[in-house]
């Protein structure tokens, strides 16, 4: 029986038995149906040593291709402290529960009331949960929370330049959940805010969420944006990457009454997609229509200061079909990832980041369009990803740029191709991805 | 050890710093360029603190923690299962970790690999077809199992069926996860013994049904044993079976959910296969199906060509996408890891020492605690609190008492069926001898409970706090860093 996880040695297993009263451990399983009982065998190969497991996955590991990142898409190759890593492997952290006990549990409820204090500094909102799975989800979770707050109103207006990826997620918990979803069109790349008015004033509309910067990398302009959805009655969402705003106006700035977004940018590794981790952030008259898990601060027995779940009324556990989510769990592991991250680099180092991939992005989108071969899609302001216009064959370019081991702009189609330019790319490198994409096969 | 009660941003000191970046040799500062108007006006309040700072600080922090690795955690419904190293090293592979998720896939054949395989064995463990692993979580898992029963009436043009069926054990979750579906919860009772009466679901199956919800064994541990029969009627009246795979550790080596009917399931990763539950989080909840439902699987999807190379893709027939990309990646290469290194030989013992375990401190403990349902259990049983509750301590106090012995709560207060419910999972990888500590600290208690309850009343007292005011903190919330430092104002 025994093997490296299931200690149970055949004398340990006579033992259990005698005291249980039954003959065998199959007798254990005696109530279940024979129909059902497993007689066959499973699909898997030979259980493997730990030698023999390095080996696999190192074979693995070399049928993928370590490339220089010059795409984003809601992925970004951001410089990642080696600290975190190694005070993430506090096995007193990965290896606990949610901390349902506090008394045992108040390094994690610490961890994410620093987190969440951490959130609503740079979204400039009053309280933030304690994550969700990533930024989809919680701009899906963000339409619920508008249309859960307004009385009769079904309808929630979402800009047609918010992620594709973002939008795909948000159009499909609408569907299912029975939430009216408008696009806002958009107009040279950046939401068509003229459109907005006249959908307000049919007078169903819960909510507005736009994106900042938006899916091509735009800093839209939202002024009078805010008034406009409020006197209309209905809540301003901003879904906004949270390492940028330590340099860009925030929600609160610009009126919204939620934040949402994907931490990812807080220097998460790509992992393939995941885990990163979304957030919400909200000022506090929403506070109860917030779905997650959320941390405060109160007192113990001897007055001593510490931290708690708390406001759990609005939860799954306690209010089943009627709590404001069916999340149960958040990505409290992720949460410490982006606190540690915010920590070791404070405001100036969080300005460095984008002053750097700021400028990197420029500076490569100034080369492209110096060489006459590129122009920039749109004439707007932008941070670290943008979208440049081209007549060469952009399949072609990529395909060069794979050759040489480096992960071009994504194709976005009828020769535009969206560049994201992080902390971590040099010069150098940037020089090299220009020779290359301008090179005559 | 010296108390530690700071917050990271209590020993911040303006001018310290915890990073370096190379030099700005850009030659032009382009951010002084964007428009002020879209530019933050008053700077975020961030920590100033130093490497070392912050190394200690969270070192600190974790020492208040307790997790599988600091001992016994037998809390129900969670499977506390050992998280094996070599799981961290793998996934930490940074041939995986600097794979982004959107690089060509002839760039990156050996994470679509893992995801391909990934998922065709949970499919041979399950019985079921085929699993998407997008979902983050159980509870992800079950409002994208539920979108596909939705989106198979739907598809079929059958628009009626909205309902969906939970028992009323059920984890709240499933009823959370059907209000986000967009479905309506229609409860079934249970028999005293908490498995679902039969007899009270018939009525309830006519044409508006979408499906049902059960978890088996039931969430009293008990194995549901008229599955065949109510898988019968609910596929009869036109329905489908979602099974809850929060409880599948015990089936391990044993029963397929697929077998016994089920056409759609989710598996929590961070549960069966071993992956750690992070204080909370990532976890991942892939959701499988039986084959008339594969085509309605969420975007994207990974397959194989004829030639073995893997391929991501999405269906016109799908319900659409829950997840920015391939879900919790990281999370899957552990589980991989993890059902690799048990390979399909040793799986087999992962369910059946899970159920001995439970059944052995439930026959140990009978004689102090009230069982309310005797017979075999699977790998979690419920007691109702203390059998002699006449001094009046509650399944409250003997949780916390237990944290004083240095073992984690059970599960209390669920299932709702009890009212001092006390749901305990041991899991299979705790030894003979923890489970005898356990044993004898829980016959301990129930001894402080009959001479000196105020002992037990006023438990924890070994831990960094006791008795937090929960009331207080939901009645008058403080959330941030400043908004504490406004409330001491």
């Amino acid at each position: 029986m025994s093997n490296r996880f299931i200690p149970h040695t055949d004398s340990d297993i006579a033992a259990m038995l005698k005291r249980i009263g039954v003959a065998t451990v199959d007798d254990l399983y005696a109530d279940i149906p024979e129909e059902v009982v497993f007689k066959g065998e499973y699909a898997l190969p030979e259980g493997m040593s730990e030698i023999e497991l390095r080996r696999f996955f190192k074979e693995l590991g070399a049928k993928n291709r370590r490339l220089t990142v010059f795409a984003g898409g809601g992925a970004y190759d951001h410089y990642s402290p080696s600290v975190i890593p190694h005070l993430l492997e506090r096995s007193e952290f990965y290896t606990a529960y949610t901390p349902y006990q506090p008394e045992i549990s108040q390094g994690t409820l610490q961890y994410i009331f620093e987190y969440q204090s951490m959130i609503s500094e740079l979204t400039g909102m009053e309280s933030a949960n304690a994550s969700m799975y990533d930024g989809a989800t919680a701009t899906a979770e963000v339409m619920f929370m508008m249309v859960a707050s307004s009385r009769k109103k079904n309808r929630v207006l979402v800009s047609s330049t918010i992620s594709e990826r973002v939008l795909e997620v948000v159009r499909t918990y609408a569907r299912f959940h029975g939430v009216e979803l408008t696009e806002i069109p958009e107009c040279d790349g950046v939401t068509d805010l003229k459109a907005i008015p006249a959908e307000l004033a049919k007078g169903d509309v819960a909510g507005v969420i736009v994106p900042t910067p938006n899916r091509y990398g735009i800093i839209e302009d939202y002024t009078g944006l805010a008034d406009m959805v409020h006197e209309a009655k209905a809540l301003l969402g901003i879904n906004a990457d949270p390492s940028a705003l330590a340099v860009l106006r925030t929600p609160a700035e610009w009126g919204a009454d939620i934040a949402c977004g994907d931490g990812q940018t807080l220097g998460m590794p790509l992992q393939f997609g995941g885990p990163y981790l979304g957030y919400i952030a909200c000022s506090n008259s929403m506070l109860r229509k917030m779905p997650g898990r959320v941390v405060g601060a109160t007192v113990d027995a001897s007055g001593k200061r510490c931290y708690v779940l708390t406001l759990q009324a609005r939860e799954q556990h306690i209010r089943r079909q009627k709590a404001t989510s069916n999340i149960c769990s958040n990505q409290s592991l992720m949460a410490l990832y982006a606190t540690i991250y915010v920590a070791l680099m404070g405001n100036d180092g969080l300005r460095e980041v984008n002053r750097l991939s700021c400028d990197g992005a420029h500076y490569l989108a100034g080369r492209l369009v110096e060489s006459g071969k590129f122009r920039l899609a749109f004439d707007k302001p932008f941070l670290k990803e943008f979208v440049v216009k081209t007549d060469l064959d952009v399949k072609k370019i990529n395909r060069r740029l794979l050759d040489a081991g480096i992960m071009g702009g994504l194709d976005l189609g009828n020769g535009m191709i969206e560049f994201a330019v992080t902390e971590k790319r040099t010069r150098e490198e940037i020089d090299k991805l220009v020779t290359l994409m301008l090179q005559e096969d | 050890m010296k108390e530690y009660d700071k917050l990271i941003f209590e020993i911040s000191r303006p001018g310290r710093k915890g990073y370096e970046l190379p030099a700005d040799n850009y030659g032009h500062d382009a951010l002084a360029d964007i428009p002020a108007g879209l530019m933050r006006g008053e700077a975020a309040e961030l920590p100033e603190v130093s490497e070392l700072d912050v190394v200690r600080h969270y070192t600190n922090l974790s020492n208040k923690n307790f997790g599988v690795d600091t001992g016994f955690y037998p809390l129900g419904s969670c499977t506390m299962k050992y998280n094996p190293k070599i799981n961290e090293e793998v996934a930490a592979m940074p041939e995986f970790a600097e794979i982004h998720p959107l690089q060509e896939a002839e760039t990156a054949q050996g994470a679509l690999e893992l995801y391909y395989n990934l998922q065709q064995a949970l499919s041979s463990l399950a019985g079921l077809e085929e699993f998407t692993l997008n979902p983050y979580a159980g509870a992800h898992g079950e409002l994208t199992g539920l979108m596909v029963m939705s989106q198979y009436h739907i598809s079929r043009g059958d628009t009626r069926r909205t309902k969906v069926i939970v028992p009323d054990t059920a984890h709240g979750t499933n009823p959370a996860s059907a209000m986000v579906a967009g479905l309506e919860v229609v409860e079934v009772k249970s028999k005293p013994n908490g498995s679902i009466d039969v007899e009270d679901l018939k009525p309830l199956l006519d044409d508006t049904v979408a499906g049902i919800m059960m978890t088996n064994p039931n969430t009293l541990g008990m194995f549901e044993v008229e599955i065949l029969e109510i898988a019968k009627l609910v596929h009869d009246a036109g329905g489908l079976l979602y099974y809850d795979g929060a409880n599948f550790n015990p089936l391990l080596g044993k029963v397929r959910p697929g077998d016994m009917g089920f056409d759609i399931m989710h598996i929590n990763l961070h549960k069966t296969f071993s992956t750690p539950h992070g204080g909370g989080g990532p976890g991942s909840g892939p959701v499988g199906v039986a084959k008339h439902l594969v085509d309605l699987l969420p975007n994207p999807r990974v397959k194989k060509d004829a030639e073995g190379k893997f391929y991501v893709t999405g269906d016109d027939r799908s319900l659409g996408s829950v997840s920015t990309f391939f879900g919790n990646f990281g999370v899957m290469m552990k589980a991989y890891a993890y059902i690799l290194t048990l390979g399909r030989n040793n799986i087999r013992n992962v369910g059946p020492m899970a159920t001995l375990n439970a059944n052995y401190i439930k026959e140990s403990l009978k004689d102090a605690y009230k069982l309310p349902i005797e017979g075999p259990c699977k790998h979690e049983f419920v007691f109702d609190g203390l059998l002699d509750k006449s001094n009046g301590v509650t399944t409250l106090n003997v949780a916390k008492r237990l944290l004083d012995y240095g073992f984690h709560a059970p599960t209390i207060y669920f299932p709702l069926l009890f009212h001092e419910s006390m749901m305990i999972e041991p899991t299979e990888t705790e030894s003979k001898e923890t489970l005898d500590e356990f044993i004898d600290v829980m016959h301990r208690v129930a001894r402080e409970a009959a001479e000196d309850p105020e002992v037990v009343k006023r438990a924890p007292v070994t831990t960094a706090i006791s008795h937090p005011d929960e009331t207080g903190a939901a009645k008058n919330p403080i959330l941030s860093y400043r908004s504490l430092k406004k409330a001491k104002a």
